[in-house]
Parts: structure tokens; sequence; C-alpha cells
């Protein structure tokens, strides 16, 4: 019999005053007890409704029967087979939003930790010793297949190539693969052990990995066809190009966008500088402009990187943030100022070009625009700057126009998102297929590994049909 | 690894590697640079491709020894790899065709001028190339582009050999006639404050003018805007929209500013990395 317990069963995390001060991941993981607790408060529903949260369909309740029935070996199996990316996925998906808001036990007490669970299954297979003999499984279908980019959409859609025989190549153009789960979400949040683990997997699968090479400047999708012979392609290229606000200093020394910042201190490892060779500018005070997790990371990061004061500037209130409420409370733990409704207009220098201050204008909400959400409206006359070292902006991004710049065959909307079909993810050039962020805008990891995972079936039902002519 | 096919020291500071990398080979275009990694740990700095080989499958780049990486980049030697090499990066030059075309090169841009020049003498301008430096030791690849260009006007701050002066100097001469003549447009790559003053010099008559920009970079795919400059007021990525851009229009000031953001910085990691060098 299931026992119903009020409180979600605590994440054992670090102190937050020791952990703001390092890299080291915050929350430390279920220990066997905690996920057989929390597992014994899920339902068993009749109706799991959790799963419809789920973009992906994790079914929820048979992993956590399994949990609870001390079978973590058929738990990770299910895991595995609904989504291979779900020990990234059980850290940093927005539970509250899909899965877990969902749940039966949240309209009475708090949901079921979901996400903790299937960080706790996922975590314990990856410590498992390997059942195959570790050599890489050879493919077995003759259809090629490109993967251009390596974030989870093309990591996923790789893997479930593999799994289905074909032979995948992923091509990256930064130097390790990952995506923005390498250069974006930091240590503290995603320790690279993880992400390494799930790309020894996919090379275990038989995927290749190629970095340092950018399509549609190294290699043309039509070489990728004709040259190399791929018969399909799969474009994962995400939202990586990064949005300035166009307000007066932003040239200064201090400014960098979110993706510069992050880039620095996760790929680069400027933490660790001067033992290796990038440094970021990290002053005494730093303010963030943004509320999603983007900002999170880097207003925590620079709290890492030495800074006294770190605050996030948001021309919107509190209800209006995009972050996952995790972040959020981890971040208010760690001292984070938070400076609701203040739209920045100006990044003050000094005579050397260096930032001293961001000027703000004081906003009130008005009626709800166009999202939903209420409009921050500019009070009059209420400018003030605040005192600091280093602005990052955190305001968003729009997909990279590289590739679509060299490929004018693949029809892009307005803002720059590659148009696909919603069923297979093909794009207007036959043989094509494209998903995540490239496709939607900033959207988040289980969606962008779900875009992949329907790509991949498409390509291959698409590949073998040709294959087979009936 | 992109491994070292040839390295050739050609001043105290500067050396010529030519590097088998098939792929980049095969699409680069003059005006391109690629992005290089010596080491684990190490930095991704940005390079211009002096010249390519299609078929043999190999481009040059012309490295000046300024700081930490340009230094382990020159501890490669023959047969040797470099870690991680992408490219080719940025937009091809669009340089207009016909009449008299002027490189102005100092440092490593006279040799990033290379392809640029032969492309257009190849297409029918008549070329001129004025390069310079501080004194005859430190000209590089003068035959080279010599093979490349109509004229090479050569420039010393000693003069020590060619003309003694500034590449303004000269190219001041050049607009009012003398020489090899009055430039119908100008393409200057070298040290901004160079770049800068060729811009300065041409203004006046309006004779357009091309600057390859060499911000600080850190991925070179458009992804961090770190590299972002001002031109004609508005914000540009040079490694994706340039490096190229009208010398008229670049807020210099402004981009000499940011290029010194980590000046602090790139002075430590040279001091560590001659401690680790001397010590043990
Ligand atoms: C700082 C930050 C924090 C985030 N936090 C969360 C979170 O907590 N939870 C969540 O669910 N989501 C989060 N997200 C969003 C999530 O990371 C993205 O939605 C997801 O990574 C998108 O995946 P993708 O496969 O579309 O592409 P990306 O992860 O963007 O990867 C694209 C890859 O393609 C490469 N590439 C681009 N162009 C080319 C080319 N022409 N040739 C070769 N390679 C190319 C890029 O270098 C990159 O490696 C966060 C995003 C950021 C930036
Ligand atoms: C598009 C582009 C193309 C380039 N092409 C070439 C090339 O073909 N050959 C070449 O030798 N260099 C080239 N550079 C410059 C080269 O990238 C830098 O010299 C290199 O990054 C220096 O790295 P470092 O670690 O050795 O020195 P750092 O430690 O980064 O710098 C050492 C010192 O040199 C100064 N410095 C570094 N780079 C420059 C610069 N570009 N202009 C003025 N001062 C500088 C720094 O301010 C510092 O004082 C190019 C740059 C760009 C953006
Ligand atoms: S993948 Fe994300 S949304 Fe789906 S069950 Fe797991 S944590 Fe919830
Ligand atoms: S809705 Fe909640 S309680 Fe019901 S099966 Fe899903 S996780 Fe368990
Ligand atoms: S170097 Fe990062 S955007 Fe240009």
């Amino acid at each position: 019999m299931p026992v119903k317990r009020i409180d979600k069963t605590a994440m054992p995390e670090r102190n937050a005053k020791q952990r703001a001060r390092d890299f080291s991941e915050v929350n430390e993981g279920y220990r066997y007890e905690h996920a057989l607790f929390e597992a014994e408060r899920c339902l068993r529903c009749q109706d799991p409704v959790c799963v419809e949260g789920c973009p992906v369909r994790v079914p929820i309740d048979k992993f956590i029967h399994r949990v609870a029935a001390r079978d973590l070996a058929g738990a990770a199996q299910i895991l595995r087979d609904a989504n291979p990316l779900s020990s990234i996925c059980g850290r940093v998906c927005p539970q509250e939003m899909q899965c877990e808001k969902n749940c039966h036990m949240g309209a009475r007490y708090r949901p079921v930790a979901i996400g903790h669970l299937e960080r706790f299954v996922s975590d314990w297979a990856q410590g498992q010793p390997l059942t195959t003999n570790g050599q890489a499984k050879k493919p077995w279908r003759a259809e090629k297949v490109a993967i251009v980019g390596s974030g989870p959409s093309g990591l996923v859609c790789a893997g479930e190539l593999a799994r289905l025989g074909h032979p995948v190549t992923v091509f990256e153009a930064l130097h390790a693969p990952g995506g923005v789960l390498r250069y974006g979400i930091p240590e503290f949040r995603l320790p690279n052990r993880i992400l390494d683990a799930e790309l020894d997997g996919l090379r275990r699968l038989g995927v290749e990995f190629v970095n340092n090479v950018i399509i549609g400047k190294t290699l043309t999708l039509d070489q990728l066809f004709d040259e190399m012979g791929y018969s399909a392609v799969f474009i994962g290229t995400g939202a990586g190009l990064p949005k300035f606000m166009n307000i007066p200093g932003e040239g200064l020394n201090g400014v960098y966008s979110a993706n510069e910042f992050l880039t620095r201190i996760n790929l680069m490892q400027a933490s660790s500088f001067p033992h290796v060779d990038t440094p970021v500018e990290v002053g005494k005070r730093v303010a963030v402009i943004g509320s999603g997790n983007t900002a999170m990371d880097c207003v925590r990061s620079s709290l890492r990187m030495g800074a006294e004061e770190a605050m996030v500037v948001y021309r919107r209130s509190e209800k209006e943030m995009s972050a996952r409420v995790e972040e959020y409370h981890h971040a208010i733990e760690e001292g984070v100022k938070f400076l609701w409704l203040n739209n920045p207009v100006e990044v003050m220098g000094d005579d050397k070009g260096w930032v001293t201050g961001l000027k703000c204008m004081k906003m009130e909400l008005g009626a709800p625009d166009d999202s939903g959400r209420a409009r921050p409206v500019p009070i009059k006359g209420s400018e003030f700057v605040i005192p600091v070292d280093t602005v990052v902006l955190a305001i968003g991004t729009t997909p990279n126009p590289l590739l679509t710049r060299a490929n004018k065959d693949i029809r892009t909307t307005k803002w720059g998102g590659l148009m696909v079909d919603e069923g297979t993810g093909e794009t207007s050039r036959r043989r094509v297929y494209a998903g995540g962020d490239a496709v939607t805008g900033a959207a988040t990891v289980i969606l962008a590994a779900g875009a992949g995972k329907r790509a991949a079936t498409a390509i291959h039902e698409d590949l073998v049909k040709e294959a087979q002519p009936v | 690894m992109p491994k070292v096919i040839s390295k050739q020291q050609i001043t105290p500071v500067t050396r010529k590697y030519v590097i088998a990398a098939p792929l980049i080979a095969h699409s680069a275009k003059p005006g391109q640079f690629v992005i290089v990694r010596v080491r684990e740990g190490g930095e991704r700095i940005p390079l211009t491709i002096a010249d390519y080989d299609a078929k043999a499958g190999t481009v040059t780049i012309v490295v000046q020894e300024v700081g930490a990486t340009t230094h382990m980049l020159s501890q490669i030697e023959e047969g040797g790899e470099i870690l991680d090499m992408l490219g080719p990066l940025g937009e091809p030059a669009h340089i207009p065709a016909g009449g008299h075309t002027v490189g102005v090169g100092g440092g490593y841009g006279a040799a990033a001028l290379t392809c640029i020049m032969r492309e257009a003498t190849a297409r029918g301008d008549k070329t001129t190339l004025i390069m310079g430096a501080r004194t005859k030791d430190l000209l590089i690849l003068e035959d080279e582009l010599r093979r490349a260009c109509t004229n090479v006007e050569v420039c010393t701050d000693d003069g020590s050999k060619g003309f003694k002066g500034f590449v303004t100097e000269r190219l001041g001469q050049l607009i009012e006639g003398q020489g090899p003549g009055r430039p119908d447009r100008v393409v200057a790559i070298g040290p901004m404050g160079m770049m800068q003053a060729v811009a300065e010099v041409t203004r006046p008559f309006d004779i357009p003018t091309f600057v390859s920009m060499d911000p600080v970079m850190v991925d070179g795919t458009g992804m961090c805007g770190g590299c972002r400059i001002t031109v004609g007021g508005e914000q540009r990525f040079a490694c994706v929209d340039g490096p190229m851009f009208d010398g008229h229009q670049v807020d210099f000031a402004e981009a000499v500013r940011r290029r010194k953001m980590y000046v602090k910085e790139e002075k430590l990691a040279v001091t560590c990395q001659r401690a680790h060098e001397g010590g043990e």
C-alpha cells in the first residue's frame, strides 16, 4: 500500500554560504532511503496526469513504481527508453510547470518529486558497470545521417538513429560537444561529468562526434549529401545568437552577453584562470538583466567568481519571472538581490571606458500585453543609477543565421526560426530535418530532446521506405 | 588534429605555418580566418587565412608572437599538431573590382593581404601593396607579395629599406598622384591604430576603405557577442558580419578600448607561462 505523506522529500543540498563560493553541484542527490520514501508517496493513479505534463511522456507512474519495488534497473530501463537525457532532465526540467504541475498529490499536498526521482535513478544507472563489453556497436544500415549541432536535440536524434542502426555523425562548431549543456548551464547545476557520461553512452552506440566543423562554413549541406554520402541531415543548431538591448553604453568594457559570460566560465573554464588562459572580468558589484534560467545562472556564477554583490534587474515583477523556482530559491539563499520593476536605460562608464553603473527607470504594471502578462510601464522621472562594475545581459537569444544564410533553400520565419513540418520536423528542403531551439526559439532541454526523437523516427521511416520500395 | 606541414621563421617574432586542413582549405575565400586552440585549457584565438591551397589541402597562417597563446603556438614544430582549428570563419572580403586597388599592411596584416591582393590582380585590377615595418628585418613575405601584386611599396620607420616613414604618409603621396597613382579603393589590415589612421587619410577624398577588425573573440560563430563593434552607429559582430568593414564607419575608439579589456590578465598569463617554463 502506498503511504500518503504530505511533504515532498527534501533534496539534500549544500550549505548556501559555502556553495555560493565554488562551482560544485548544489544539489547532492537523493540517497536510496530518500528515493524509496518519495516513491512511496506516489499514488499510482488510474489516470497518471503527470505523464501528460511531460513533453516526452515519460511513463512516470511506471518508473516510480519500479523504484518503490526496489527495482532500480527496471526503473532505469523505463527512463532510458522514454528519455535518453533523463539524468540531465531530472536536474534542469522546469518540473513545476510540467510533470509535477499536474500531479494529483499536488492538489492537496506537495507533488511527488518526479524530477528528483528521475535524477536519482539515472545517476544510479550511470554508476553501474556496463553490461556490454565496452565495444562501440556497429551500425547495420547503409543510410548515413549527419547531425548538425550537439545540443540536446542533436544528441537525442543521434542516439535514436544509432539505435535504429544508422551510421550517425554529429558535427559541432565548438571544440567540445553538448551545446548549451556544455557552454551555458553551469557546473553547479549540471556537472560536466553527467554530460560526458551521456556522450560516452552515445559513442558506445556507435555515434561519431566531429568537433570544430561549422556547417554552412566548413562544409555545406550540399557537400554533406553529394560528396560525403549522407542520406539525411538533422539541424539542431539551437538559438545561440544573443540579443542586446541597444541602449547607450553597451560597448563599454565590463558589459557581457550572458552567452559570453557563461561560455568564458563554463566552456573555457575561466574560474581556473590563470591556470587556463581565458579570463572573465567580474567586478565587485554585478548586475544581471533578465529573469530566466540564464539570468539566474549568470548571477549565481558571478558570486562564485568572487563578486561581493550580485543582483538581478528585471523590468517586470516576480510573478512574470521565467526561471525554474528551484533556481530562484537557491539564488535567494545564496544572497542574490532582486530588483523587480526596473528597466535599464543606459550603462554608465568612466573616462577609461569601464562600466561604473546601470541607469534604470522604475516601472509599474499596466494592462496585460499580447503574451497575457502585465505590461510594464515606465514611471516618469524615476531614473536612478545603481553603481556596478559588471553588467550581464540575459535578455534572450534567437536562432543563429549562419547555416540558413549559406542555404537559402531552408526557409525561416520572420524571427529566424527554421520552418518545419510539425509531425516530422522536415524543413523546406527534402531530407533536411530540424528541431530544438533552432525551430522554436529559446525553449527547454526536454522540448529539444523530444523534437530530436520525433525527427529521428521520421528520418528512419523516410530512409527505410526508400531503401525497400513496396 | 591539423598537422603543421612546414614552419618558417620570417622575422624574430613572426612565423609562417602551412597546415594540413583539407576541409578548411576547400571552403576558404580571401579575407576569412580560423580560430585555433593550442592546448587543453588554452584560449581560442583568431588568425587570418593568409593563403590556402584547396588541391594540396593546406592553409597558411602567419602569426606574430604577442602573448601566451601565440607563444605556445611558436613552440609547435613541423610535424606537430594544432589541438583545434575551426574555419573558415567570417565573410569573405567583398572588394569592388576594377581600377587601382591599394592594400596597406602592417604587422601580420601584410600576410593577411596576400590572397586578397592576388585575387584582385587576377581579376584585372591594378594592385599596389604598401607594406610597412619599423625596420627592414621586420618586413614579411615581400617576395610572395610581389608575385601577388602589380606594385609593392615598402616603407620603414627608420628608412632601412624603401620609403622612410609611415605607410599612411606613402598612401597620402599616392592619393596626391605620386608613384603608382591614386587608389580607387584601399584595403587596410594591421594594428587598429594603423587602420584608423588609414581611414582618416582616405576620408577627405571619399576613397572607399575596407578595414579588417580584430577584436577579442571567443567562439567565432556569432554566439557570444564579445566581438561586437559599432559600425555606422549599429552593432555588428566581427566574426560573422565581418571581419571586413567600411573603415569610415567603424567606431575605432570603442574597438581599441575593448581590445584592451584583458590587458591585466594577458600580462598575468604571460608571467605564469614564463614562471612555468623557467622553473621546474
Ligand atoms: C544559460 C542557460 C540555462 C538554461 N537552463 C535551462 C534549464 O534549467 N532547463 C531547461 O529545460 N532548459 C534550460 N535552458 C534552455 C536549453 O538549454 C535549450 O533549450 C536547449 O539546450 C536547446 O537545445 P538545442 O539542441 O536546440 O541546441 P543547443 O543546446 O543550443 O545546441 C546547439 C549546438 O549547435 C552548435 N551549432 C550551431 N550552429 C552550428 C553549425 N552551423 N554547425 C555546427 N554546429 C553548430 C552550437 O555550437 C551548439 O553546440 C537554458 C539555456 C541557457 C542558455
Ligand atoms: C579576425 C582576426 C584575425 C587575426 N589574424 C591574425 C593573424 O593572421 N596573425 C596574427 O598574428 N594575429 C592575428 N590576429 C590577432 C590574434 O588573434 C591575437 O594576436 C591573439 O589573440 C593574441 O593571443 P595571445 O594569447 O598570444 O596574446 P594576448 O595575451 O591575448 O595579448 C598579448 C598582448 O598583445 C595585445 N594584442 C593581442 N592581440 C592584438 C591585436 N590583434 N591587436 C593589437 N594588440 C593585440 C594585447 O592587448 C596584449 O597586450 C587576428 C585577430 C582577429 C580578430
Ligand atoms: S523529462 Fe522533465 S518533464 Fe518529463 S518527467 Fe522528467 S523531469 Fe518531468
Ligand atoms: S500524478 Fe503524481 S501521484 Fe499520480 S501517478 Fe503521477 S506522480 Fe504519482
Ligand atoms: S566571437 Fe563570439 S560572437 Fe563573434
